[in-house]
């Protein structure tokens, strides 16, 4: 009997070791090397590194400018998300599905291309604009390159995070604690404003941490729109100085990006203990309040509903194939103009655009495969696991997808700045440092679908193999993997689409021949070809729509929420 | 206090009739119970009457107002109507004065007559100082109290109520059915009150509607209920009534009429104008059955015997009808052993009349 004990018990040890292993590896290592640059530069235990931060005025303006477009991005989500969210839900407005997908897809958009977009459609160059001979001379400043047009861009962004969080806590809601409202005399409006939204403050401050954390951390948006405009953000100024000091002021960012840490947190922190504030939990189930009936006002709400996804979604991304077609800078699209020459340029002809097209796609493909095949026994030990530091393992995984993408990256480039020890073997400036960034930021993302699988299966499949005699590891291969797969992998693509047009930590992380469709694009726009730029975004959008299809195909086997896209 | 009428109701969901075409007019300060099993549509029925469903066809009346109809209906936040749930539905992000409080804010009343008027329903009951606190603290009793109290506030002319001790145990159970027992003589209010619990409905009720797959069975006082049951499907529904084949002998007279079932006559309770008839059913009651080792009556086989403290419980299949179980409670001494042969005697039943079968 002992051996046996010893036998399945062993199978366990080395699955908690490895899940351990790689926990420490990705999540624990770099942000304890960041840490460590902070409070001990050097090697010994000084101040000096946050002096000199606090010191310079740079830092105290960028985080202003961060603050500022942080709250304001975060206000905007909120409202704009929690409204939707609203109509979406309790109303009887018609096409539901339909509005979901359009509504949610600014968020499977990269920043970046949400910012190029949005600069094409309004600048003096904008060839929609010129379609109407509307756009306004050359030279002419484009409104979006200012602070306003850096908070509407993060709050089109995130509002569909605010709206899904939202929509989740509103499916939830029992219809009686309405209908005893109603009952007790409230018209819809009362109904709305004391019960409902009352009843979904925690789901509206989680989204607007999230939201939050999303904009302080975003660098797509503020490089397109704050660079040109020298409005700085913290990710911006990081960027900054490190393509102009290289490794050398790595200690002076690592002090900006933990900067951002704190100020993430911060907003993570408000949150607890606004919901803490009063009682919100919901006891009972029941089925969801029956839809308001909107009469005479629903053509016009949803009117306004498709006008708004319009605005959003529809005309920015015409405006990028619009300039993805033109031959050049300010050139107005006629029968004469159209070209597919940019296209053809980004694909065969620029060395570094193939390259990143090259390197995005494998990066993409590695860091989704590795995430799907960690998620199941890291899910497993989560879900099922019985020992009471897995609740910790989660919040490991979490932060580094929590924490601002600039964060893991100067703490990555920490880390192997210097080759590994006994090894020798040199990341730094190499694409495998990218993809090390990669697998630790992206790995929550097949995690949780992967969890949410395994709280829908039930146990006894796998104790009914257990009794069969499998041990750990051919339950996982036979039992185990086969029923969370479809989660996991569906995971596995939201990381590819996230992963294959990321600009966050791969603008820090890149050096030549490295670089990924994001960097390229963005050098295309600093260096003024938008339309290069506008053609790369726009095959990456296409790329992004046909996965989602794809994943389509996967819904019928996932646990509801894993897709955000479908309702 | 208002009358609540309902006329050929219908309601439909998708393609599935959960409440047909139902009737009932409910009088002024009366108190009704509706009983049916899990599913038959008694909470579509009590949402239809707030207003929360709106009827596929027929007409929904309180007072003398058209509310529902299927040409339109009438908001629930207009209907005057209190309604306690199942599961309490307070607010959890409320304390219980506020809780209790919310329609008198709603309707704009004047804060210190609102609150004057919350400590009165808090007092009622019988929760005198809990307003600060959350509904998360309390108890389940103290919970539906405070449903109760929230629902009560606003002196609705109709209160209707949804199983509401159903999430509670049995000892509290029997202390709130006294209490709405109390408050409903207190007031006078007209209640609608769904239940699948036949004692609750039994004791409180004026009258009893008994629902079965979206119909109304039958709707009597409990007393007629038990005694003359319109159906087969009422008749076996309360207080687990057994039925069984017969043929009426004779007609109608002075209510009685003969029958023959399992092989012996007996003389049976009937409606006025029964005719002799085959393929009868006569719906006898536990406490008509009695153990008669000589006397006139039918043999059959004691199937299982039931200990319960003070009597037993005797399962019986009598010979004539080797598909029937009888059911019937022997006192102490308790003489029968299951596997032995018996003789019964029916000494009372009543005739289901005909054409009225579920
Ligand atoms: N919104 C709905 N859509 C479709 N069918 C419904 C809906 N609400 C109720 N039903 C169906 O109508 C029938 C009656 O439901 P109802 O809730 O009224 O039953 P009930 O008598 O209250 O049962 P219980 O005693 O279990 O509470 C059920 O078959 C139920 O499935
Ligand atoms: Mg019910």
């Amino acid at each position: 009997m002992p051996t046996r004990v010893r036998e399945s018990r062993g199978q366990e040890m080395v699955l908690t070791a490895a899940v351990a292993v790689v926990i420490v590896l990705l999540s624990l290592l770099p942000m304890l090397r960041l840490i460590k640059e902070i409070v001990a530069p050097g090697g010994t235990l000084s101040t000096v590194a946050i002096a000199a931060g606090l010191r310079s005025p740079a830092t105290w303006i960028a985080t202003w400018h961060t603050l500022v477009v942080g709250i304001g991005g975060t206000l905007l989500a909120v409202l704009s998300g929690t409204l939707v969210a609203v109509l979406v839900s309790l109303t009887d407005i018609r096409g539901r599905s339909a509005l979901v997908l359009c509504y949610v897809m600014p968020l499977m958009i990269a920043p970046q291309v949400t910012a190029l977009a949005w600069l094409q459609l309004f600048g003096p160059a904008s060839p929609f604009l010129k379609l109407f001979g509307a756009a306004p001379p050359l030279g002419t400043k484009n409104p979006l390159y200012s602070t306003s047009g850096i908070i509407l861009l993060l709050g089109i962004q995130y509002g569909p995070l605010v709206f899904l969080l939202v929509r989740a806590g509103l499916r939830k809601l029992p219809r009686e604690l309405v209908e005893a409202a109603r009952a007790g005399g409230a018209g819809w409006f009362p109904v709305l404003v004391t019960i409902v939204l009352p009843l979904m403050t925690p789901s509206i401050m989680a989204a607007a941490a999230l939201a939050f954390v999303s904009c302080v951390g975003n660098f797509g948006i503020p490089a397109f729109l704050g660079i040109p405009a020298n409005y700085l953000v913290l990710p911006t100024l990081i960027y900054q100085k490190l393509a102009g000091g290289g490794p050398a002021v790595l200690g002076e960012t690592a002090f900006l990006s933990a900067l951002i840490g704190v100020i993430a947190m911060a907003g993570i922190l408000a949150q607890e203990v606004m919901s803490r504030r009063r009682d919100y939990r919901i006891s009972s189930t029941s089925l969801p309040a029956e839809p308001y009936e909107l009469g005479r006002w629903r053509p016009i709400v949803q009117a306004c509903m498709w006008l708004l996804i319009v605005l959003v979604l529809f005309l920015p991304l015409f405006g990028l194939v619009l300039t993805s077609l033109v031959p050049g800078y300010g050139i107005a699209l006629t029968a004469k103009t159209v070209t597919l020459d940019n296209y053809r340029f980004v694909l065969f002809e620029h060395d570094a655009a193939n390259r990143a097209f090259f390197n995005s796609f494998w990066l993409s493909i590695a860091a989704a495969f590795f995430a799907v095949v960690v998620a199941v026994p890291v899910g497993y030990l989560i879900a099922w696991g019985r020992q009471r530091w897995v609740r910790l393992l989660n919040l490991a995984v979490e932060l580094p997808y929590a924490l601002p993408g600039v964060v893991l990256a100067i703490a990555s480039l920490l880390l192997f700045l210097r080759p590994i020890p006994l090894t020798g073997i040199q990341l730094y400036n190499t694409v495998w440092i990218i993809l090390y960034a990669y697998l630790a930021r992206f790995l929550v993302l097949a995690l949780r679908p992967t969890i949410s699988g395994y709280h829908q299966i039930d146990r006894a499949l796998e104790e009914a193999a257990q009794v069969a005699g499998a041990g750990l590891f051919t339950r996982m291969r036979t039992i185990i993997f086969p029923l969370v797969a479809p989660a996991a992998i569906a995971g596995g693509l939201l990381i590819f689409m996230t992963a294959l047009s990321e600009l966050t930590v791969s603008a820090l992380l890149w050096s030549s021949g490295s670089e990924t469709i994001g960097v390229v694009m963005f050098s295309f726009e600093q260096g003024g070809d938008s339309n290069y730029a506008a053609a790369m975004s726009v095959i990456t959008v296409a790329v992004t729509f046909v996965l989602m299809l794809v994943t389509n195909l996967l819904a019928p086997y996932l646990p509801s929420g894993v897709l955000p896209w479908r309702d | 206090m208002a009358r609540l009428s309902l006329d050929h109701v219908t309601k439909s969901f998708a393609n599935f009739e959960a409440v047909k075409d139902v009737s009932i007019d409910v009088a002024d300060g009366e108190f009704l119970a509706v009983l049916g099993p899990s599913g038959c549509g008694k909470t579509t029925l009590l949402r239809l009457v707030a207003g929360f469903e709106k009827v596929t066809s027929g007409e929904i009346r309180i007072g003398s107002d058209v509310v529902s109809s299927s040409v339109g209906s009438v908001a629930p936040e207009k209907r005057r109507v209190g309604i306690v749930f199942q599961n309490y539905a307070l607010w959890p992000h409320m304390t219980v004065a506020e809780n209790i409080g919310y329609s008198l804010k709603v309707a704009k009343l004047d804060k210190t007559v609102a609150r004057q008027k919350v400590e009165d329903a808090l007092a009622l009951v019988n929760l005198q100082g809990l307003g600060q606190r959350r509904p998360a603290n309390l108890s389940g009793g103290q919970r539906q109290r405070v449903a109760l109290a929230r629902c009560l506030v606003a002196a609705p002319s109709l209160v209707l109520f949804d199983e509401p001790l159903a999430n509670l145990d049995v000892h509290l159970r029997a202390s709130m059915e006294d209490e709405f027992a109390a408050f409903h003589k207190r007031t006078g209010t007209t209640i609608v009150y769904i239940t699948h619990d036949q004692a609750e409905a039994m004791s409180l009720a004026d009258r009893i509607a008994v629902m079965d797959h979206g119909r109304v069975a039958q709707l009597a006082t409990p007393r007629e209920l038990y005694h003359e049951p319109a159906n087969e499907m009422v008749a076996s529904f309360v207080s687990q009534g057994i039925l069984l084949p017969a043929d009426v002998l004779t007609g109608e007279d002075g209510g009685h009429c003969k029958v023959r079932a399992l092989g012996t006559e007996l003389v049976v309770r009937c409606r006025p104008g029964e005719r002799p008839r085959a393929g009868a059913k006569i719906c006898c009651r536990s406490a008509d059955l009695d153990v008669s080792p000589h006397g006139p009556g039918f043999d059959g086989l004691v199937k299982r015997v039931i200990y319960q403290g003070g009597a037993a419980r005797i399962e019986f299949t009598p010979a004539a009808g080797p598909d029937l179980t009888l059911h019937f409670e022997q006192p102490d001494p308790v003489t029968l052993e299951s596997g032995a042969q018996a003789r019964l005697r029916i000494r009372s039943g009543w005739l289901i009349p005909v054409g009225t079968a579920s």
